[in-house]
Parts: C-alpha cells; sequence; structure tokens
C-alpha cells in the first residue's frame, strides 16, 4: 500500500487497535504488575544511598530515577516479537499478508493505539514523582519536553523494530522466543532499567553508548530527570535516531527476505 | 484471468524418527526430505468462471491456492492473475482478490465484526457510498444485521463464517479464493453459503475457485474441476464429463411398497448396490437404463423411481484409487528400465 493511502487508512487503524486496547485491558494491567521491577530497585538503591550519595544519586534522585523508569516503560514497549512468533507458527499471519497494507504498519498501529491505555499508568506515576521529589522529576523548560517526547518516540521505535526483526526470525528459525528472551536479558542489563548507567565503569560505559539498549528507556528517563544539557541531548537523541534508522532498514531486509520463506501453515 | 504454468513448490522438512537417541542424533546431524506439494501443475481460468478443485488430503489444493493468492512463493513455474504476478503482492492486486479461509479467520476475536468491516473498508480505500451499498446488501443477504454488534467470540461458527464472508466482500474481489467455506457448518447453513457464493459470481462476473471436502459444495457450485493427486493434475474439465468417464453407469433407485426378494432384482439387469426394506438401487449401463426400468415397472410394485449419476464421493474415491495404482505400477516399473543396458 502506498505511504498516502497507509496514512490516510491510520486513523482507522488506530481506532480499531484502541478498542481492542480496551477490550484487553485486564491482560495489560497484569503486565503493568510485572514492569513494577524499578520500584523494587528503588527501594533498594535507596537503602544504598541513606548514608552518602552514590555518585550524583542521593535517594530522592533514586525515586526520581526509577519513577521515571517505570513510566516510561509504560511508553516505550513493545509485545510485537511475541505476536509475530505466534502468527508465523499458526499461519495466521496469513490473514494480515491479504490485506493491502503491509503488516509491519499493523502491528504498529496496534502498539501505537494502547499507548492511551499506558498513559492511565504513566501519568499518575510521573505526578507521584512531582509530588516525592518535587519539578526536578520532570522536565523544566520547553526544549526539554520536546527533547524528552522524541526520546520516548525514539525508544518506542528501537523496542518495536527490535522486536519486529526479532520476531521475524521466526520464518527462518522456526521459533524465536528464545532470542528475544537474550535481548530482554540485555536490555535489563544495559538500558539503565535496573541502575542509571552513569553509574557504570567508564569502559562498560562505553560499550553501552554503542549499543541500542541504552537509547530504549535510559536516555528518555535521563531527558525526563534533566540530566544532560542541550548539547550532549541532542548528540545522545542523534545517537537514538541512527539505531532507529538502522533498525528499520533491517527490519525492513528481515522481513521482506523472512516473508518469502513463509510457509502459511494450517488451513 | 488465471494462467498457471509448470506451478511446483516443495518444501525441505526436517525428518527425525521417534526417540530420545534420534532427537540426540539430530542435534549434531539434520536430515531433510523434500516434501512435493505441488509437482509441475498448469492451467488456465476464464474471468466469471466457478472451478472446483479437488483431491484428497495433502494433495497440493490449499498450497495451489495461497500460491495463487501471493502467500507462498513459487519454487517453479509461471503464475499471473489477472495480469498480475501474486507473489509480488502489488496493492492494485491484493484489492482485487480475497482467500477466505475455512479454518482461519480475519474477524477481530474480541470485537464485533463491524470493526473488521470498518477496518477493512479503510485498508481497502472503499468509497463512503460503495461502502454503505455493500454493507446493506451482505446484511440483508446473509441476514446478519443482529451480529455485527455482538463479540465475534459470542457468535457460533455459522454466524462467524457468514460475517467472515461478508468481510471478505466489502472490496468487493473480482478474484474469489475459497478454501473449504464450509466446514464445520450444518447443511441448512452450507446451502446458504453456496447461494451467497453463486449469487456474488453471477451479479459481480467474480472468478471463483472453492476447494472443499463437501461434494455438494462443487456439484452446486462449480461446472468445472480442476483434480490434483500428489501435487499433480490428473483431471481438468467438467464435472459431468468426469463422472461419465469413471462411472459411466447410471445409478436406478427404486422405492418398493412392499419388500421383494433379491431373486426378484437379478432379471432386472445390471448390479445390485443396496437391497434394504422398500429400496432397491441399481448400477446400470447407461444404454440399458430403458429396459431396466421397463422391467422393474412391469414387474415389481413400484412408487417411486429416480435415475442418478453415481455419487461424487465414490468417483472421487475411484479416480484417487486409479491415480495410486498407476503410480505405484510406474514406480514398479523404473527400476527395471534403470536396468536395461544401453
Amino acid at each position: 500500500m502506498s505511504f498516502r493511502n497507509t496514512m490516510r487508512a491510520m486513523p482507522t487503524l488506530l481506532k480499531v487497535g484502541f478498542a481492542e486496547a480496551v477490550a484487553y485491558r485486564a491482560e495489560m494491567l497484569i503486565w503493568v504488575l510485572s514492569t513494577t521491577m524499578p520500584l523494587v530497585n528503588m527501594v533498594l538503591w535507596m537503602a544504598v544511598a541513606r548514608n552518602a550519595p552514590v555518585g550524583r544519586f542521593g535517594q530522592a534522585d533514586f525515586v526520581g530515577y526509577f519513577l521515571a523508569t517505570f513510566a516510561v516503560r509504560q511508553l516505550t514497549s513493545s509485545w510485537a516479537a511475541w505476536l509475530i512468533n505466534w502468527e508465523v507458527r499458526q499461519g495466521t499471519l496469513s490473514m494480515r499478508l491479504l490485506r493491502p497494507i503491509s503488516p509491519l504498519w499493523a502491528y504498529a498501529a496496534e502498539n501505537i493505539a494502547g499507548f492511551p491505555m499506558r498513559l492511565i499508568v504513566a501519568i499518575p506515576v510521573t505526578v507521584l514523582a512531582v509530588v516525592l521529589v518535587g519539578s526536578k522529576a520532570v522536565p523544566q523548560h520547553a526544549w526539554q519536553w520536546a527533547f524528552f517526547v522524541l526520546a520516548v518516540l525514539g525508544g518506542w521505535a528501537i523496542s518495536f523494530l527490535a522486536n519486529v526483526t526479532i520476531g521475524a526470525l521466526s520464518f527462518f528459525l522456526g521459533s524465536s522466543q528464545k532470542v528475544m528472551e537474550v535481548w530482554l536479558v540485555l536490555y535489563f542489563v544495559c538500558s539503565g532499567y535496573m541502575y542509571p548507567v552513569e553509574l557504570l565503569p567508564a569502559g562498560l560505559r562505553t560499550l553501552i553508548n554503542w549499543l541500542p539498549f541504552r537509547y530504549q528507556i535510559g536516555l528518555p528517563v535521563e531527558l525526563m530527570t534533566g540530566a544532560h544539557g542541550w548539547r550532549e541531548a541532542l548528540v545522545l537523541l542523534g545517537a537514538q535516531w541512527a539505531w532507529v534508522a538502522v533498525l528499520g532498514a533491517l527490519t525492513v531486509a528481515v522481513w521482506k527476505q523472512g516473508v518469502r520463506r513463509f510457509a502459511a501453515f494450517g488451513g | 484471468m488465471i494462467s498457471v504454468r509448470g506451478l511446483r513448490k516443495h518444501y525441505k522438512v526436517h525428518k527425525r524418527p521417534p526417540g530420545l537417541k534420534a532427537a540426540l542424533r539430530s542435534l549434531v546431524h539434520r536430515s531433510y526430505t523434500t516434501v512435493k506439494a505441488v509437482d509441475g501443475i498448469s492451467f488456465d481460468i476464464r474471468p466469471g468462471e466457478r472451478v472446483g478443485f479437488l483431491g484428497p488430503n495433502g494433495a497440493g489444493k490449499t498450497t495451489t491456492l495461497k500460491v495463487l493468492s501471493g502467500l507462498l512463493h513459487p519454487s517453479e513455474g509461471e503464475v499471473t492473475v489477472d495480469g498480475h504476478v501474486p507473489r509480488l503482492r502489488e496493492e492494485a492486486f491484493l484489492k482485487k482478490i480475497m482467500l477466505v479461509m475455512g479454518q482461519k479467520q480475519q474477524l477481530l476475536w474480541d470485537l464485533p465484526p463491524a470493526e473488521t468491516f470498518e477496518l477493512n473498508r479503510a485498508i481497502y480505500d472503499v468509497p463512503a457510498a460503495q461502502y454503505k451499498q455493500t454493507m446493506d446488501e451482505l446484511i440483508s443477504l446473509l441476514d446478519i444485521g443482529d451480529l455485527i454488534g455482538k463479540p465475534t467470540r459470542q457468535l457460533s461458527l455459522g454466524e462467524r463464517m457468514k460475517c467472515e464472508l461478508a468481510a471478505a466482500l466489502i472490496h468487493r474481489p473480482r478474484v474469489l479464493f475459497l478454501d473449504e467455506p464450509t466446514i464445520g457448518l450444518d447443511v441448512s447453513m452450507q446451502a446458504t453459503m453456496r447461494t451467497f457464493i453463486k449469487d456474488y459470481n453471477e451479479k459481480y462476473g467474480a472468478t471463483l475457485i472453492l476447494t472443499s471436502h463437501y461434494m455438494d459444495d462443487v456439484a452446486a457450485l462449480c461446472p468445472r474441476v480442476i483434480v490434483i493427486d500428489k501435487g499433480l493434475l490428473s483431471y481438468d474439465g467438467s464435472l459431468d464429463a468426469l463422472v461419465q468417464r469413471i462411472r459411466p453407469e447410471k445409478r436406478v433407485v427404486l422405492r418398493l411398497s412392499e419388500q421383494v426378494d433379491a431373486a426378484r432384482l437379478a432379471p432386472l439387469g445390471g448390479k445390485v448396490v443396496t437391497h434394504e426394506a422398500g429400496t432397491a438401487v441399481l448400477q446400470v449401463r447407461q444404454e440399458a437404463v430403458n429396459a431396466t426400468i421397463s422391467r422393474a415397472l412391469a414387474g415389481l410394485p413400484v412408487t417411486d423411481l429416480t435415475v442418478e449419476n453415481a455419487p461424487l464421493e465414490e468417483v472421487m474415491s475411484e479416480l484417487f484409487a486409479e491415480n495410486k495404482a498407476r503410480r505405484e505400477a510406474a514406480a514398479h516399473e523404473a527400476p527395471a528400465s534403470e536396468s536395461v543396458p544401453a
């Protein structure tokens, strides 16, 4: 489908996607419970910082960081890999492939359509952060808000594209769920989800800066909590969107090759 | 409209015997076998034709439909549908076709069918006026007015299938592939679906290819059948001609007012297929039908009499048995011919 026609269909795709998200609201709330790890980390790191700050992080800073992490995770997650695995293995992807719109747009619309439901969790958590930590829990200037929004979009795009690429590996591997699990382990270790990346030794930080994981969640959280000046933020955003571009190209290439191998099992 | 030349679709499939030992061996050495789902078939279909694909399970019917609808890339051969190469999945091609699979659904499971209809309207870019007209028509013909607002998961199989068909036709496809569209439906629902599909074909001149294990579907809808067996095309022509070729004999069904001895049926000619209380079925050569009927009317208490072709199920079984015997004979001859010195 041409880009113009896809964009014309997008409002309906989003509307129907939202209706689905509402239908699966109970499932979503259970998923939210499974993402409460930052709250546990918050308590642990507050204990560590009780007597003296860790790096630049005092107790209040950890509260702000991990509440931001919890909120940003709601906005940057994607589950496309699991869905693609299921649809490839069951052959139900056939129904998507018959439509004159790329399934990639359909998966993206379904993910984005869930945002309003996720905001229902993210906004109260952000308000709580402001109440507990003060106004420094959120961006202070318009440019910081703009950069933060861009970083959240970039973080979601990296998550989504990585999910689709790994999901599409199921065309070649039969199932790529284990690959996704490996990705998630690296994500937890390297993204700033378990601890602020800046607390790691310099060598590790350099390595992490070259990997995509930090840009999924660490960067949006850092921008939300005002960790960077605008120059540094701009460089990091550039790196993030470079990853978006690289993963975008990789996703399209893997998907196109994979669809050629699709066996459309069943039926 | 549809042209298929030398179509082959082969799969490489991992194969291992059962058991732990075989599982461990497959860790280091995997053996593969090639499955020839479709092995070199050719045919043409004219615009507006209704064609039935017949064949036993695993014959390659659904694989062929999936290739024609662009889901599968052929291993070899040339396929065009209304001037398009299906595997390229061009937008213009996808807007002209639809594949309805009795065992797969496009309706969104937790939402009412109306949401899927609306989604398809947007995806297929159907103008508002055409959408309204099509929906009014589909709702009325399929009698789904009360169903489209209920969540799909709460609909019965038959209700769901009617909504599936409606969702598939919103963009008025010019080519309709139907893979077992009546599977699992009761007799009355099957008849409704058949009538609707035939009307759609006649009204819009759509080309229709159907696979079904229900011979009634094929007999009601398809003047032409293509028989595929083990990936090879074994018959392409009219259904009547196929019956004539395989089972030229007619069935004379006699309903009798009283039980008669088997001995009284013997002089009628032909072979007694069944003889139960009040009913006798004779298999008779076509040229002997009149004589058999005359003798039956003269000598037996006949209350009703019909002349029928052999049931399609029997015709197909015989055709498949013939094909199998031919394949086995060919396989038997092959090693002998190889041993002949040059």
